[in-house]
C-alpha cells in the first residue's frame, strides 16, 4: 500500500517533486531512539512483512578476462540488518555496484522491494539511498551544500532539504565541518557525509559499502545507533565490511562472499552455526596460514 | 642504491608505457622531439664557430640563461612533470639523504629533458672547436651548467612542495601561469620589433647576464677565447659557486621535506553555508545548474577556462594594434562564444566518479543536461554580451553590433545544444579534480584534440545560417542583414540548444552507467 502511494509506478515518467514530498511527508514519526524523523524510513509495506528489500537473482559480471561476480543470489529480508562480507577482491563492491543500478550487470536481476533496478531504474533508485566505495564526491562543495544537493537531485523541496541535512550533520557529529570544503575533510569526515548523503532522501532500503572505513569509535557507535533506529523503523540496511566481529554484534543477517560467489548466507545464527563469524569465515574462505612466519622475522 | 632508484624511476616510465598505448604514442613523440631539438641545437652550436666572437657570445650566454631559468620555472606551476620518484613516497624508506640526493639527480639527468639538457651543453664545445683548449673548458663548463639546471629544478620543486602544498596555492597559480603563456605570441612578436630596433643591446645583455648565477658559466669558454683570462676565472667562480651553493640549499631543503609530510600545511576555509544552491531554482536541473556554477568559480580546471573572456578581447586588441586593423575586433564576440559553450563539450569527464552522485539519485538526462547548460548560460551570456560592447567601443564599430550579436548568441545557444550531446557520451582523459590543470594525463592530448575538432565542425556546420547572413552585412554594409542575423541566430540557436538537451538527455538516460564505468577505468 504505502509503496504505492509513495511511488506511483505505472507511469514512465513520475512526477518526481510530488513523489518526493508524498515520501517525505509519509515518513513516520517512529519510536526510532533517536528521535529523528525525517531519517526513519518510510512506512514498512504491511501487506508483505516477510517480502524481500532486496533481491538478486544469478548476477554476473566479467571484466576482461576476470571473472568478478559469479551467478550471485540474495534474499535480503524487509527489516533486516544484512552484512556482507567477504575478502578483498571477493566481489562485494561489484555485486552492490550491479543491485543498486551503477553498474550494468552481463546477466541476473535485482530487484528492491519488487521493483527492477535495471528495468525501472528512476522507480528502484529513489527507493535505495547508497554510499558508494571508490567514487569521489563532488568534493568542492561544502558538506551542508553536498548533503543539500543530494537532497534536491532526489526532488525534494528546500524546506526538507534544510532540514534534513541539519538534522543528519547533527547526527553525524558533522554541524562544526557543515561549512568547510569536503576536500579538506578527513577520510572518516568524508565517509560520514557520503552515509549523509544517502539517507537524506529518506530511501527504503540502504546499501553501504565499507560505511566504517576510517571511521572513529565514536561516531562509528553513532552511526551503529542511526542505522539501527532505521531499521527498527522499517528500514533494511545492507552493509559490506571486512570486521567480522562488527558485523557479528551489529547485523541480524550475513551472506559470505568469495571469488564472486555466495558460500553461505542466512541468520548471523545459522551461519556462524555456534563458532564465531571470523572463524566461520576463515573456514569458507580458507587461505589461513598455520606457520609462524619465517626465521629473520623472529626477533628472539 | 642509486641504481636502484634510477632502476625504478625506468621501472614506472616502462610500466606507464605498457599500460596505454597513447602514453606510448606521447613517449616516442617526446623522444622525437627531443632529438629534434636536440640535432637542430647541434647544428645551430657548430654554425656559431664561424660567426664572430661576440655574436657567438650573446648567443650562448643568453639562450645558456634562459635554459636555467626555465628548469627553475616549470616545476613551480607543472608540479606533475617528472615527479616518477616522488620525494614524499620515498620518505618511509630509510636512505640516506646524500645517496638521495644523487638517486634524485641522476633520474633527473635521466629524463628527456634532462638529457637533452646535458647534451646541448656539452655540444657548446661545437662552436669553440677551431680552438681545442677552449672547447674542453666549454665541456666542463656545460655540465656545471647542466647540473646547475638541474640542482635549481629539483631546489625549487622541493621547496614548493613542501611550502605549497596548500591547495589553494597549486590551484591559483596553475591558472594564473596560463594569462603568460596565452600572452606569449603577442609579446614574442611585438619583443621581436622592438629586439629589431634594439639588437645592438643584445652584447650588453650578455654582459649582464654573464655576471649573474644564470649565465656566468655559460660565458667563460668565450672569455677564453677572446683571451681575458681575469673574467674567465672569476666567471667560473660564479657559476661553481652557484652549483655549490644549490646543492647545499637542494640538500637542506631535501631534509627538510623528508621530516615534513605534505599537505600538512592544508587550511581548511569555510563558506556560507548553502550558497548558490540555496538560491537556485529548488527543481533537480536548479541544483545541477547551482553546483555546475559553484564549480566553476572554485574548480581550476573551470577557472582556467573562464580566463578566456577577457584573454580573447586583450589578445585582439594586441594583434590589431601590431597589424594596424581594428576590424579584427569584431571577431572577439563570436570566437568567446564559440570557445565558451564547447568548453563543457565533455563535461561528465570533469566530474569523474562523482558523477555516480547523479546515478544514484536517478536524475534524468534531460534535467542533468540542463542544469549544466543553464549555469553556463548564466553567466556566458552577459559576458558575450559585454564582451561585444565593449569591443564595439574600442574599434568603433558600432553598426556590426547587431550581426556580431546575432552570430555570437547563436553559436553560443548552438555550442551549448552541442555540447550536451557530446559530453552524454564522450569521456575524455582529463585532470582529475584537486590535481594541477596542467597535469594532463600522458597521451589524452591526441584523443582530446580529435574530439574537440570533430565538436568544432558540427558547430560551425550548425550555425552555417547566422554566419552567412553576417558575413553579407559585412560585406555590403547593409544593417538590414545584421539584423536578421540576429533574428536568425537567437531562434534557430534556441531550437538547437533545446534539440539538444533533449536528444543528449535521452543518450545520456540509455549510457549514463557505461559513461560511470569508463570514468572509474580512467581513474
Amino acid at each position: 500500500m504505502a509503496e504505492k502511494e509513495s511511488f506511483p509506478s505505472g507511469s514512465s515518467s513520475p512526477d518526481r517533486s510530488s513523489g518526493a514530498d508524498a515520501a517525505g511527508t509519509s515518513a513516520p514519526l517512529a519510536a526510532a531512539p533517536l528521535a529523528a524523523a525525517p531519517l526513519a524510513a518510510p512506512a514498512p509495506a504491511p501487506a508483505a512483512p516477510g517480502g524481500s528489500a532486496l533481491s538478486i537473482r544469478g548476477l554476473r559480471k566479467v571484466f576482461g578476462s576476470k571473472v568478478a561476480v559469479d551467478g550471485v543470489d540474495l534474499e535480503v529480508p524487509s527489516g533486516s540488518f544484512y552484512g556482507l562480507v567477504g575478502p578483498n577482491g571477493a566481489g562485494k563492491t561489484t555485486t552492490l555496484s550491479m543491485a543498486t543500478g551503477l553498474l550494468r550487470p552481463d546477466a541476473g536481476t535485482a530487484l528492491v522491494h519488487g521493483v527492477d533496478v535495471w528495468q525501472q531504474p528512476l522507480e528502484a533508485k529513489r527507493l535505495i539511498g547508497i554510499l558508494a566505495d571508490g567514487v569521489r564526491l563532488f568534493d568542492r562543495l561544502t558538506g551542508e551544500q553536498l548533503v543539500s544537493y543530494s537532497g534536491m537531485l532526489s526532488g525534494m523541496s528546500r524546506e526538507t532539504v534544510t532540514e534534513r541535512a541539519a538534522d543528519l550533520l547533527r547526527l553525524l557529529d558533522l554541524t562544526e565541518a557543515s561549512s568547510t570544503l569536503v576536500v579538506d575533510y578527513s577520510a572518516g569526515m568524508t565517509k560520514k557525509i557520503a552515509l549523509a548523503c544517502a539517507l537524506i532522501h529518506a530511501p527504503r532500503l540502504l546499501v553501504l559499502d565499507e560505511p566504517f572505513e576510517s571511521v572513529d569509535p565514536v561516531s562509528a557507535a553513532n552511526i551503529r545507533d542511526l542505522l539501527h533506529g532505521y531499521v527498527d523503523s522499517g528500514g533494511t540496511v545492507i552493509v559490506s565490511s571486512h570486521a567480522m566481529d562488527l558485523v557479528q554484534r551489529m547485523c541480524d543477517h550475513v551472506a559470505i562472499i568469495a571469488a564472486g560467489r555466495v558460500l553461505a548466507a542466512g541468520t548471523i545464527d545459522e551461519v556462524r552455526d555456534g563458532a564465531e563469524l571470523e572463524d566461520r569465515f576463515v573456514d569458507l574462505v580458507g587461505g589461513r596460514h598455520h606457520a609462524e612466519g619465517p626465521a629473520w622475522l623472529r626477533l628472539s | 642504491m642509486v641504481a636502484t632508484l634510477v632502476r625504478l624511476r625506468f621501472l614506472v616510465l616502462g610500466n606507464g608505457l605498457r599500460r596505454s598505448p597513447w602514453q606510448l604514442v606521447a613517449f616516442i613523440f617526446g623522444v622525437l622531439y627531443g632529438l629534434g631539438a636536440l640535432t637542430g641545437i647541434g647544428f645551430g652550436l657548430l654554425a656559431l664557430s664561424a660567426a664572430p666572437l661576440e655574436i657567438a657570445r650573446t648567443v650562448v650566454v643568453i639562450a645558456g640563461s634562459v635554459v636555467v631559468l626555465a628548469w627553475i620555472l616549470v616545476p613551480m606551476f607543472a608540479a606533475g612533470i617528472d615527479q616518477t620518484l616522488d620525494t614524499s613516497r620515498l620518505v618511509t624508506f630509510p636512505i640516506p639523504l646524500n645517496t638521495l640526493l644523487a638517486a634524485l639527480g641522476a633520474s633527473a639527468i635521466l629524463g628527456i629533458p634532462g638529457i637533452i639538457t646535458v647534451l646541448a651543453s656539452i655540444a657548446t664545445a661545437g662552436t669553440w672547436w677551431r680552438q681545442p683548449g677552449v672547447a674542453v673548458v666549454a665541456i666542463l663548463c656545460g655540465l656545471v651548467g647542466a647540473l646547475t639546471c638541474i640542482a635549481a629544478s629539483r631546489t625549487v620543486s622541493t621547496i614548493a612542495s613542501t611550502v605549497a602544498s596548500g591547495r589553494r596555492f597549486r590551484e591559483v597559480a596553475g591558472v594564473l601561469v596560463l594569462i603568460p603563456l596565452i600572452l606569449l605570441g603577442p609579446i614574442i612578436s611585438s619583443a621581436a620589433q622592438g629586439i629589431r630596433t634594439a639588437a645592438d643591446a643584445l652584447p650588453r645583455v650578455a654582459d649582464t647576464l654573464a655576471w649573474t648565477p644564470l649565465g656566468a658559466i655559460w660565458a667563460v669558454p668565450s672569455d677564453l677565447a677572446g683571451g681575458d683570462a681575469a673574467s674567465a676565472a672569476l666567471h667560473a667562480l660564479i657559476g661553481a659557486a652557484t652549483l655549490v651553493v644549490l646543492v647545499f640549499a637542494w640538500r637542506l631543503s631535501l631534509a627538510v621535506a623528508l621530516i615534513t609530510p605534505p599537505h600538512a600545511a592544508t587550511r581548511s576555509e569555510r563558506h556560507r553555508s548553502t550558497g548558490l544552491l540555496g538560491i537556485a531554482p529548488a527543481t533537480v536541473w536548479g541544483a545541477i545548474a547551482a553546483r555546475s556554477l559553484i564549480y566553476w568559480f572554485r574548480d581550476p580546471r573551470y577557472l582556467r577556462q573562464l580566463i578566456l573572456i577577457p584573454l580573447i578581447p586583450a589578445l585582439l586588441v594586441l594583434y590589431s594594434n601590431i597589424f594596424h586593423n581594428p576590424g579584427l575586433l569584431i571577431i572577439a564576440g563570436p570566437v568567446v562564444a564559440f570557445l565558451l559553450s564547447l568548453s563543457i563539450f565533455a563535461d561528465i569527464s570533469f566530474d569523474g566518479t562523482a558523477f555516480a552522485t547523479h546515478l544514484a539519485a536517478a536524475v534524468r538526462g534531460a534535467d542533468d543536461r540542463l542544469g549544466r547548460a543553464v549555469a553556463l548560460a548564466v553567466f556566458g551570456l552577459p559576458a558575450i554580451v559585454v564582451v561585444i560592447l565593449v569591443t564595439a567601443f574600442i574599434s568603433d564599430t558600432w553598426a556590426a553590433v547587431p550581426a556580431t550579436l546575432g552570430i555570437s548568441l547563436g553559436t553560443f545557444l548552438t555550442g551549448l545544444g552541442v555540447s550536451s550531446v557530446t559530453s552524454a557520451r564522450l569521456v575524455l582523459p582529463v585532470p582529475a579534480a584537486g590535481d594541477s590543470p596542467f597535469k594532463s594525463p600522458q597521451g589524452a592530448n591526441l584523443t582530446n584534440s580529435l574530439a574537440t575538432f570533430v565538436a568544432w565542425g558540427i558547430l560551425i556546420l550548425l550555425v552555417l545560417p547566422e554566419l552567412a547572413l553576417t558575413i553579407v552585412n559585412l560585406i555590403t554594409g547593409d544593417v538590414v542583414w545584421g539584423w536578421a542575423s540576429l533574428v536568425v541566430g537567437v531562434a534557430l540557436g534556441l531550437v538547437l540548444v533545446s534539440v539538444g538537451i533533449r536528444i543528449g538527455g535521452r543518450v545520456l538516460d540509455a549510457r549514463g552507467v557505461d559513461l560511470l564505468a569508463q570514468l572509474r577505468r580512467a581513474r
